[in-house]
């Protein structure tokens, strides 16, 4: 009783006993800041660090996306001029195939002409020598007549007899494979 | 003014727990209107229009003055809310940096010339916060773990040895709902208390010894009180913001066990 007494007499001087006016008006200050500082500047404080974040990681992914951007046109333009090379070879190739096969085809062609001349030759020469043994035939028939008949001393005038007679001698002509040929 | 509690004679007394004692402001004005009551207004009104003019209408580039809030806000959020709330830390920044800034300018106080008063050297100012604290720590508890799983959370920690619990409940419930709130508060109170009762004996010191009672003996005396003055002011300053970010270190550690008991 006594001793309560005492504290309370001693209250307002004692440093750990609470003034109730100070406790007033410290929860006042405090209220005051709560409302001013905290429910009404930090929430502004707080969305604008929010949106500038915001801002920096919409600047990194835009730049991020650009270089993106810029990695798949150049994977593109590679892709193309591989493309485009590749096609060059193609085209080089065939090319080389192409020539090689008008070569072949040429010299298949000259080839052909070449035989074609070649079997014309031969069918004109094989009709000159035609011609020049039935011309020789005649001639020779003529001629030896002529000098058959030279030799024998008597014209022998008659066409068919003297034909015969050339016939025969010829024949006998033929018989002997070296003569003519 | 500091008032010195030296006596009329020749004999130096060095100052003592009166001089938190405060008068009325004025010949006739009502008792609760002392210097400390004024400044923690005054300090009050300071920090909105501190506040005001770094917040109020911020730009996504910051310049001047909420360069500076920007520094205060980012402190708080990063070195006390968020290690100790994690992914509510947005939620309780009002909160806490309300706190902080109002603790810090009240402490500052005690160095500023004129107003020399740490607000909180008058333990009602501490233990408004820390009565304030103390309610949301135990309502969150509640409402987050339940009546009978914020006792059980706080008294009976798994993973001990039964008998353990027969000491370590009672302790855990006096240190929980009893010390913390006492010490959250004094702690403030009592540095602030200690730190200006410092400056006030050294300033006390140099004052009798170099103008008061001038001494070739004396003189000695007198500059390092003078000296010690300045030094303990410089340390009283870095002691000043050290306790504001104790304490709201403190409250969010509070907060933050009420919501999540895990840790």
């Amino acid at each position: 009783m006594t001793t309560a007494a005492t504290l309370l007499a001693e209250g307002a001087n004692n440093p750990l006993m609470p003034h109730l006016s100070e406790l007033v008006v410290g929860s006042f200050a405090f209220l005051v800041v709560f409302i001013v500082v905290g429910k009404i500047l930090t929430p502004r404080i707080q969305k604008t660090l929010a949106e500038r974040t915001e801002v920096i990681e919409g600047g990194i992914k835009k730049a991020e996306d650009l270089q993106a951007e810029a990695l798949r046109t150049l994977e593109q333009y590679r892709a193309q001029l591989a493309e485009a090379r590749q096609e060059a070879a193609r085209l080089r190739e065939e090319a080389r195939e192409q020539g090689a096969q008008i070569k072949a085809e040429l010299r298949e062609e000259a080839q052909a002409e070449a035989r074609r001349i070649v079997q014309a030759a031969h069918a004109q020469i094989e009709a000159d020598r035609q011609q020049a043994v039935v011309q020789l035939r005649a001639e020779i028939g003529r001629l030896s007549t002529e000098l058959a008949g030279r030799i024998v001393g008597e014209s022998l005038e008659d066409e068919a007899r003297q034909r015969r007679i050339v016939d025969r001698f010829l024949e006998e002509l033929e018989g002997r494979p070296e003569a003519v040929r | 003014m500091t008032p010195l509690t030296l006596l009329a004679d020749d004999k130096f007394e060095a100052p003592g727990p009166s001089i938190f004692d405060f008068p009325p402001l004025y010949e006739g004005a009502p008792t609760w209107l002392t210097k400390p009551v004024v400044f923690a207004v005054v300090g009050a009104l300071l920090v909105c229009a501190f506040a005001w003019s770094a917040f109020a209408k911020p730009q996504l580039v910051p310049r001047g003055m909420q360069n500076i809030g920007e520094k205060g806000y980012e402190f708080v959020r990063d070195q006390v809310a968020r290690p100790f709330l994690g992914k509510d830390a947005e939620r309780w920044m009002p909160l806490l940096l309300s706190l902080f800034f109002l603790i810090l300018l009240w402490n500052f106080f005690g160095v500023v010339p004129l107003i020399q008063i740490p607000i909180a050297s008058h333990i009602a100012f501490p233990a408004v916060f820390a009565i304030t604290i103390y309610a949301i720590k135990v309502y969150l508890g509640i409402k987050h773990q339940g009546l009978g799983g914020y006792f059980k959370n706080m008294m009976f920690p798994p993973g001990l040895p039964k008998p353990i619990y027969v000491l370590l409940a009672p302790i855990e419930f006096m240190s929980n709902l009893i010390i913390a709130p006492f010490t959250h508060a004094v702690r403030l109170f009592a540095n602030m208390f200690a730190g200006h009762l410092i400056l006030a004996f050294f300033s006390a010191v140099g004052f009798w010894f170099l103008f008061e009672k001038p001494t070739p003996l004396g003189a000695g005396l007198g500059v390092l009180g003078v000296v010690m003055t300045i030094a303990m002011t410089g340390f009283e300053m870095f002691i000043q913001f050290l306790q504001a970010f104790l304490f709201t270190l403190l409250a969010a550690m509070y907060i933050g066990g009420s919501l999540h008991p895990d840790h």
